[in-house]
C-alpha cells in the first residue's frame, strides 16, 4: 500500500503554546483515518498544517508524496487536496452550481469534466434540483454536503475533513455520514478530525487518539482490544464469604464484589480466568456465567484523554 | 502570479456584489452626487446670487468641485473591497479559498480587481456626466465648455486611479483587525481625511490645485500606495489570515 500521508516528529507552536508535539502517523491509500481529540487537541492545526494552510514548527511531514514545509511542493500538495473546514465556508451570494463551478474552475477542471463532475455530485447529493438555488438559504446538512462537494469538485487524492458532522441535527448528520461512507466505498482516501466516537468507528480504517500529543492509533478493534479497561463479569448464583476470601487473596486489579457479581479486571482473559474460576468453586460459589466485556473505543478514549491531561 | 486565477476571484466577486444592494448603493451614490448635484448647485447659485458665481469666478470653483472626483474615488471602492474580504471573513469562506492551489498574491489582486475596477467604471461614468452638465449649465456664462481641461484630466487619469488603489490596500489592512462590514467601512471613512485636509487647504489658499499642485498630490498619493501595498500585502497571509486576523 502506498503511504499517503506521513507525519515524523510534527510540531507546531504559537509562542509559548504547544498545539501539537512529535506527532508520527502513516495514513495509507484508499484508508480513512480518524483523528480524534478533545477541543483544543490539536486536530485543526494538524489538518492546516498537512493542507499547507499554515507552517510547521518542527518535524517533517509529506503529503501525496510531495514535503509540506517546501513552497513549491505546498501548491503541488493543494492540488491533490479537498478540504472542508469546520465551518463549511460557502460562499452564500452564489447558487450551489456557481460555488461547485468556481472551485472547479481554480483546479483548471475542463469544461466538460467539470460541468459533468458537477452535475453527478449535485446529483449524488440530492441537490441538482436546487443547483441554481443560493447556498446562503440551504440548510446546514445541506451547506456540509455541499462543502464536501466543493471539496470533490477535482477529485482529489486525498480528502480532509474537519469536524464533518459538528452543529448537525441527526437526520443531516447521518446523510453526511452516508456520504462518507459511500467515498470509502470509492476507495477515496479520508482523513477526518471528529470528537464523535461513534462516527469514527463506523467510519474509520484506522484512528488516531490525539491531546496535543498521539496517544494511541490503530484500528478500531484493536484500540477496544487495547487490555486497559477490560473486565471479567462472574455472575454467582449465591455469594457467600469464603468466595470474598479466596478471591482477596489472588492478585486481581480492581476486584469488586456487588451482590451476586464479582468483577476484576484482566489483561488476557484466556489465561487469567481460570484459576479465578476455580478459585471461586474450590470455596464453594456456584458459577450461573462468566463473561468478558471488553473496553470501547469511548472508554480507551476517555482514558487516554484523561490520563494525558 | 497567474492573472487568470486573479481574474477568477473578481469575477466571483462580480457575481456576488450582483445580488448585494448595498454594494450597489455605495458605488452609485458619491459619482450621483457628483454628476448630479453640483452642476444642480451651480445652475441655482447662478440664478439667485450672479455675484457668487460670475464668469471670472467660475473656473476656481468648478476646480475645486472637480477635486470631489477625487475623494470619491477613494470612498467608492471601500465599501467593496470591505465586503470582499470582511464578508469572506464572516461567511468563513476564506479558509476553502486558502487551501485551493492559489496564491495568496493572486487572491489579494482578485480582490483588488474586484473592488477597484467597479470603482473606476463609476467615477469616470460620473465624471463623464459632470463635465457634461457642468459645461451645459456654466456655457453661457464662460462662453466656452469648461470641460474636459488638463487639471480635470490629471485629476481623473492620475489621481482617480491612484486614490482608488489607496482606498483598497487600506481596506485589506482594515479588515484584518475588524469583524463585521458596518465596522470595517467605519474605519475605512479615516481614509478621507488626507483628502479632506487636500481639499481644505486647497480652498485656504495653502496649495493650489492647478496641473503642478495635481501632480505633487499624485506623487505623495502614490508614495502612500507603495507603502500601504507593502503592508497590505504582509497582512494578507495564508498563515495570518487563519491564525492572526479577529
Amino acid at each position: 500500500m502506498t503511504i499517503l500521508i506521513n507525519t515524523e516528529n510534527l510540531s507546531k507552536k504559537f509562542g509559548d503554546f504547544t498545539a501539537v508535539e512529535g506527532l508520527t502517523l502513516n495514513v495509507e491509500d484508499g484508508e480513512v483515518f480518524g483523528f480524534l481529540g478533545p477541543n483544543g487537541a490539536g486536530k485543526t492545526t494538524t489538518v492546516r498544517m498537512l493542507c499547507c494552510l499554515i507552517s510547521k514548527t518542527s518535524g517533517n511531514a509529506r503529503v501525496g508524496g510531495y514535503d509540506v514545509g517546501n513552497k513549491e511542493d505546498s501548491l503541488k500538495i493543494r492540488k491533490i487536496i479537498g478540504f472542508v473546514s469546520d465551518n463549511v465556508g460557502l460562499s452564500e451570494n452564489l447558487t450551489a452550481y456557481d460555488n461547485l463551478d468556481f472551485y472547479g474552475r481554480i483546479y483548471d477542471c475542463p469544461d466538460t469534466e467539470r460541468k459533468e463532475s458537477i452535475r453527478r455530485l449535485l446529483d449524488m447529493l440530492g441537490l441538482w434540483d436546487k443547483r441554481n438555488v443560493l447556498a446562503g438559504t440551504f440548510s446546514k446538512g445541506m451547506k456540509q454536503k455541499l462543502a464536501i462537494a466543493r471539496a470533490l469538485i477535482h477529485d482529489p487524492q486525498i480528502l480532509f475533513l474537519d469536524e464533518p458532522t459538528a452543529n448537525l441535527d441527526p437526520e443531516s448528520a447521518k446523510t453526511v455520514r452516508e456520504f462518507i461512507t459511500d467515498l470509502k466505498k470509492q476507495k477515496k482516501t479520508i482523513f477526518i478530525n471528529t470528537h464523535n466516537l461513534d462516527e469514527a468507528q463506523r467510519l474509520c480504517d484506522k484512528i488516531g487518539i490525539l491531546n496535543t500529543k498521539l496517544q494511541a492509533i490503530g484500528t478500531p478493534a484493536d484500540l477496544e482490544l487495547t487490555a486497559k479497561g477490560r473486565k471479567t463479569i462472574v455472575a454467582l448464583e449465591k455469594a457467600n464469604n469464603a468466595v470474598g476470601e479466596a478471591l482477596s487473596k489472588m492478585p486481581l486489579k480492581n476486584l469488586t464484589i456487588e451482590g451476586n457479581r464479582i468483577m476484576f479486571e484482566v489483561a488476557d482473559p484466556e489465561r487469567e480466568n481460570w484459576p479465578v474460576v476455580e478459585a471461586v468453586v474450590m470455596a464453594g460459589g456456584h458459577i450461573n456465567t462468566v463473561n468478558v466485556i471488553g473496553s470501547t473505543l469511548e472508554d480507551v478514549y476517555l482514558k487516554l484523554v484523561r490520563d494525558s491531561a | 502570479m497567474r492573472l487568470s486565477k486573479a481574474w477568477l476571484i473578481a469575477s466571483r466577486d462580480f457575481k456576488i456584489f450582483l445580488r448585494q444592494k448595498s454594494i450597489w448603493y455605495s458605488i452609485i451614490i458619491f459619482p450621483v452626487i457628483i454628476s448630479v448635484l453640483f452642476p444642480i448647485i451651480i445652475m441655482f447659485a447662478g440664478q439667485r446670487n450672479a455675484g457668487l458665481i460670475a464668469a471670472k469666478n467660475l473656473p476656481n470653483l468648478l476646480n475645486s468641485f472637480s477635486f470631489f472626483v477625487v475623494i470619491g474615488a477613494a470612498f467608492v471602492p471601500l465599501g467593496i473591497a470591505s465586503y470582499s474580504i470582511v464578508g469572506e471573513k464572516v461567511e468563513k469562506s476564506l479558509e476553502p479559498l486558502l487551501a485551493t492551489p492559489l496564491t495568496d498574491g493572486e487572491i489579494l489582486l482578485g480582490k483588488a480587481i474586484a473592488a477597484v475596477l467597479p470603482a473606476i467604471i463609476a467615477m469616470y461614468t460620473g465624471a463623464t456626466v459632470f463635465m457634461v452638465g457642468i459645461d451645459a449649465v456654466t456655457v453661457s456664462k464662460l462662453g466656452y465648455n469648461y470641460f474636459p481641461n488638463w487639471t480635470f484630466g490629471v485629476m481623473l487619469l492620475v489621481l482617480v486611479p491612484v486614490a482608488i488603489v489607496m482606498s483598497v490596500l487600506y481596506s485589506v489592512i482594515v479588515s484584518s483587525k475588524v469583524n463585521d462590514v458596518r465596522s470595517a467601512n467605519t474605519y475605512g471613512i479615516l481614509i478621507f481625511i488626507p483628502l479632506m485636509a487636500i481639499y481644505f487647504a486647497s480652498e485656504m489658499g495653502i496649495i493650489s490645485l492647478d496641473i503642478n499642485g495635481l501632480l505633487i498630490i499624485a506623487a505623495i498619493l502614490l508614495a502612500i500606495d507603495v507603502a500601504l501595498f507593502f503592508i497590505s500585502t504582509a497582512t494578507f497571509r495564508r498563515e495570518d489570515i487563519l491564525t492572526k486576523w479577529r
